[in-house]
């Protein structure tokens, strides 16, 4: 199965240039790992000196300034170079055409050129902040960044504009992938979830994106010649910017969410030997949480002074948008009812993942409640409630996916009992810094404060404890991987005894894919009495 | 340090009445995460790879289990959502004769200007058990007002008025925020509510000083505007009269009507061409840039003041 001398993606070519204009959706993916790791690492630094600057109420960092850039930089970086495209450019680009029986993406140098753009607009922005920096937040509100910012705004805002038109193409070229390049017997219906979470994923990605890619503009044209289009002192509407930006950024937080969501997905069906409870009603909800996504982006705007009937009915659609994240959880819960589950390190993230992402959505709920998002709002509840979502939900379910496909990707296992504590190490660390956010968020502690009132001192102390905790969980990976890489066993095609496509081939698999086009002929996740069925056959 | 804070100070009944919706949506929070995590340690522990648990009953009717955790999600949210609803309406409806405030945000501090004319920076007094409402202003960037002890919050808009209303009932001193991020020092722009009772409120408007009051300063800066030369009685131009206007239907030259609230007050002093009384010509220059969020709040309260005379001398 495993010849290690066999030729794989890694090995068919080699040196730096072979690399840098490779059109092979593995190698591209490998690309996105390094930089999206370099991404989080200057997003984490950043984090690491806000939960620093609150341990004492004046603020132990002093400058004003200085926490404010921070809190943009840890928001800039995260959303746009960790987050959005975090599991879609790295597992998706590697696995969807594995997955669907493919030679490649549809279009191969295009998802090259998404990298470079992608890199561009980071190398831009990064560069923006490290000159100096921003002080508006990410969220860029207006007059604020058009007449009172200061710092590198205009540099800030092209990274991101740039950036953005990588999203697009990634979007674009999973949309016609997945369209156009399944398998013989790879029928919709058969699709693992997974590649289900990307197509929705996807179609967010190239509907919303252009709406950012315009309100920057906007705001650029505003900053730069002064057109007045969101500040008052021009005739603008400060109100106008926050729904234009709120209309891709609400579907951005489903971006971010949804591929964690089929990410977890395959691991607990793998995990639990067992189908997954369900398939068509998880697979219609990722549908449905992308359409209804778009609808509730008004929300985040309870008190910023929009009409009280659209305040009413945004109230009512958050939760519509809620019941189809509730029925995955469900599923995935019932998916264990009669499996024979193991507990190997992405099924300990998966469970980390269910339990983190819960919590967060059940808040969503409190804040979805139009009075209660009137105390809230713009409080440590809602950064609590939104790190439950984002950090909880989708970093957990990036690495949940990172350890399930580590073995196919580099063919070496990991020291597994290295990797279930830092599963477990993750899941405490990230609960004992953000609970404690809620309990601050309902006293009233207001968001983006750089020094705050000495009562709350006691709960930012253990916010701050838990976060280096946190820390330590997600920098292990980074060395018991880097040693896996070196010294690690080699693993074969399946470890995990799955049943997809992806698992029929060689680990690492060959430059080519598939030596020749595969036929599905079942439904993923297929176990006879916790043997699996894989998808393909022989005919 | 050395407590830990788990539940904010109440000043009102409307934050108790909002606890009750937040405490009860803990509850069902609590039980349904309670129950997610435990069925999943159950099923974990029961179903572990190498136990005999029974494994035959797989039930092949699953649309039935989705059908049932749906419909239950869905009538749970729904309730929510009116709940919510139902308590929110009151915050939109403002009690007639509230005692009226005019707050103007600016980076970073908030000013208060009371009806007599008392004035004061991110200080806040205000009489228990009786309705304020504040009428609130930004002279440049957005900010938002936020008095945690009574569970009410408000975008601060720069070029309109936004407005919000509270009755505090408990006396005693209240943290004050701005919850919006607004710059260098945004976590410096705040202070305190004081909730006195009716005589400690007495005392302290007094021990103000003896200003005139704000609608009396707004009528001086009637006359120095010139507002006067066309707006009273003789005036060589033709303009609406103002006495009245206050709180009263407007019919515009475009045929609809507005109601002449603070804000179209403030529009019609800085826009005047946009929503022109009908039967006037659009003659009457802006004064966009020439008058403070001070000043304006001044003005409003005049008008507002000859709108309250005429209507109570009618009745």
């Amino acid at each position: 199965m495993s010849a290690p001398a066999a030729e794989s993606y890694l090995s068919a070519r080699i040196g730096i240039r072979s690399w840098l204009l490779t059109t092979d959706h593995k190698r591209i993916a490998l690309l996105y790992f390094a930089s999206i790791t370099f991404f989080f690492a200057v997003g984490g630094v950043a984090a690491t000196l806000i939960r620093l600057n609150l341990i004492v109420p004046e603020g132990l960092l002093g400058s004003p300034d200085l926490y404010n850039r921070l809190f943009t930089m840890h928001g800039v970086i995260m959303v746009w170079f960790f987050l959005i495209p975090s599991i879609p450019t790295t597992m998706g680009n590697f696995i969807i055409p594995l997955m669907i029986g493919a030679r490649d993406l549809a279009f191969p140098r295009l998802n090259l050129l998404s990298w470079y753009l992608y890199i561009a607009g980071g190398v831009i922005t990064v560069t923006a902040l490290l000159l100096g920096g921003v002080d508006t937040g990410w969220t860029f509100y207006e007059p604020y960044s058009t007449f009172y910012a200061t710092g590198y705004i205009i540099l800030t805002i092209f990274g991101i504009f740039v950036a953005g038109f990588s999203s697009i193409l990634t979007g674009l070229n999973f949309i016609v992938t997945i369209h156009k390049l399944r398998a013989p017997g790879m029928t919709w219906y058969r699709l693992p979830v997974f590649v289900w979470s990307t197509y929705a994923t996807s179609l967010i990605l190239v509907l919303a994106t252009p709406v950012l890619a315009m309100t920057l503009l906007m705001l650029l044209a505003e900053r730069v010649l002064h057109v007045g289009i969101f500040s008052p002192q021009l005739g603008g509407d400060p109100l106008l910017f926050q729904h234009m930006f709120w209309f891709y950024s609400h579907p951005a937080v489903y971006i971010m969410i949804l591929p964690s969501m089929g990410v977890i997905s395959e691991i607990v069906p793998v995990f639990a030997r067992k189908p997954l409870f369900g398939y068509e009603f998880v697979v219609w909800c990722s549908i449905a949480i992308a359409a209804i996504g778009f609808l509730v982006w008004g929300h985040h705007m309870f008190v910023a002074g929009q009409s009280l009937y659209a305040s009413l009915a945004f109230s009512f659609l958050s939760y519509l948008v809620a019941v189809p994240s509730a029925i995955k959880v469900f599923n995935w819960t019932a998916t264990l009812h009669e499996g024979w589950i193991r507990f190997d390190a992405p099924m300990l993230y998966a469970f980390g993942f269910i339990g983190l992402f819960t919590i967060g959505g059940l808040t969503g709920l409190f804040l979805a409640a139009l009075p209660i998002d009137v105390h809230v709002t713009d409080t440590y509840f809602v950064v609590a409630h939104f790190h439950y979502i984002m950090v909880g939900g989708a970093v957990m379910g990036y690495f949940a996916g990172l350890h399930y496909w580590w073995p196919k990707i580099t063919g070496r296992y990991y020291p597994e009992y290295w990797a279930r504590f830092a599963a477990i190490l993750a899941f405490f660390g990230f609960n004992v810094t953000f609970f404690p956010q809620f309990i601050l968020g309902y006293l009233g502690m207001p968001r983006r404060y750089q020094a705050y009132p000495p009562e709350f001192q006691i709960w930012h102390v253990l916010s701050s404890a838990g976060a280096s905790i946190l820390a330590v969980g997600y920098a292990l990976p980074l060395f018991y991987f880097t040693w896996s890489i070196l010294k690690g066993d080699r693993a074969p095609a399946n470890p995990w005894e799955a049943t997809g496509l992806e698992w029929t081939i060689r680990s690492p698999p060959p430059p080519e894919n598939f030596d020749r086009t595969p036929t599905v002929v079942r439904p993923p996740y297929q176990y006879d009495r916790g043997k699996p069925c894989l998808q393909v056959g022989n005919d | 340090m050395g407590q830990f804070p788990i539940w904010p100070e109440r000043a009102g009944a409307y934050a108790a009445r909002l606890d009750f919706l937040y405490i009860c949506l803990l509850v069902i929070a609590f039980l349904t995460a309670g129950l997610v995590i435990f069925l999943l340690a159950f099923f974990a522990a029961k179903y572990r790879h190498g136990s005999n648990a029974d494994r035959s009953g797989t039930t092949k009717k699953t649309w039935r289990w989705e059908v049932g955790w749906t419909t239950i999600s869905l009538l749970f949210f729904v309730g929510f959502a009116i709940w919510g609803a139902r308590i929110y309406l009151r915050l939109y409806n403002p009690p007639p004769n509230a005692l009226q405030i005019f707050i103007v945000g600016k980076q970073w501090m908030w000013k208060a200007e009371h009806p007599g004319g008392q004035r004061e920076i991110n200080e806040l007094h205000v009489p228990a058990g009786q309705d304020v409402r504040l009428v609130m202003a930004s002279e440049d960037v957005i900010h938002s007002f936020y008095i945690p002890a009574l569970r009410i919050k408000q975008d601060v808009v720069p070029g309109r008025y936004e407005t919000m209303w509270f009755r505090a009932d408990k006396p005693g001193r209240y943290h004050l925020f701005c919850a919006e991020y607004c710059g260098t020092d945004h976590a410096h722009m705040g202070g305190w509510l004081t909730v006195l009772n009716a005589r400690e409120y007495a005392d302290w408007l007094r021990q103000q000083g003896g200003q005139q009051t704000l609608a009396r300063q707004g009528q001086n800066l009637f006359r120095r505007y010139g507002c006067s030369g066309c707006h009273e009685p003789g005036g060589t131009v033709r303009a609406p009269e103002l006495e009245g206007v206050y709180g009263s239907p407007v019919p515009l030259s475009d045929g609809s009507v507005v109601t002449a609230d603070e804000r179209y007050i403030r529009d019609s002093i800085l826009d005047p061409k946009a929503q022109v009384a009908a039967g006037y010509a659009p003659v009457m220059p802006t004064f966009a840039g020439q008058l403070s969020e001070d000043d304006l709040a001044k003005l409003v309260a005049y008008i507002q003041s000859i709108g309250a005379t005429k209507r109570e001398g009618a009745r």
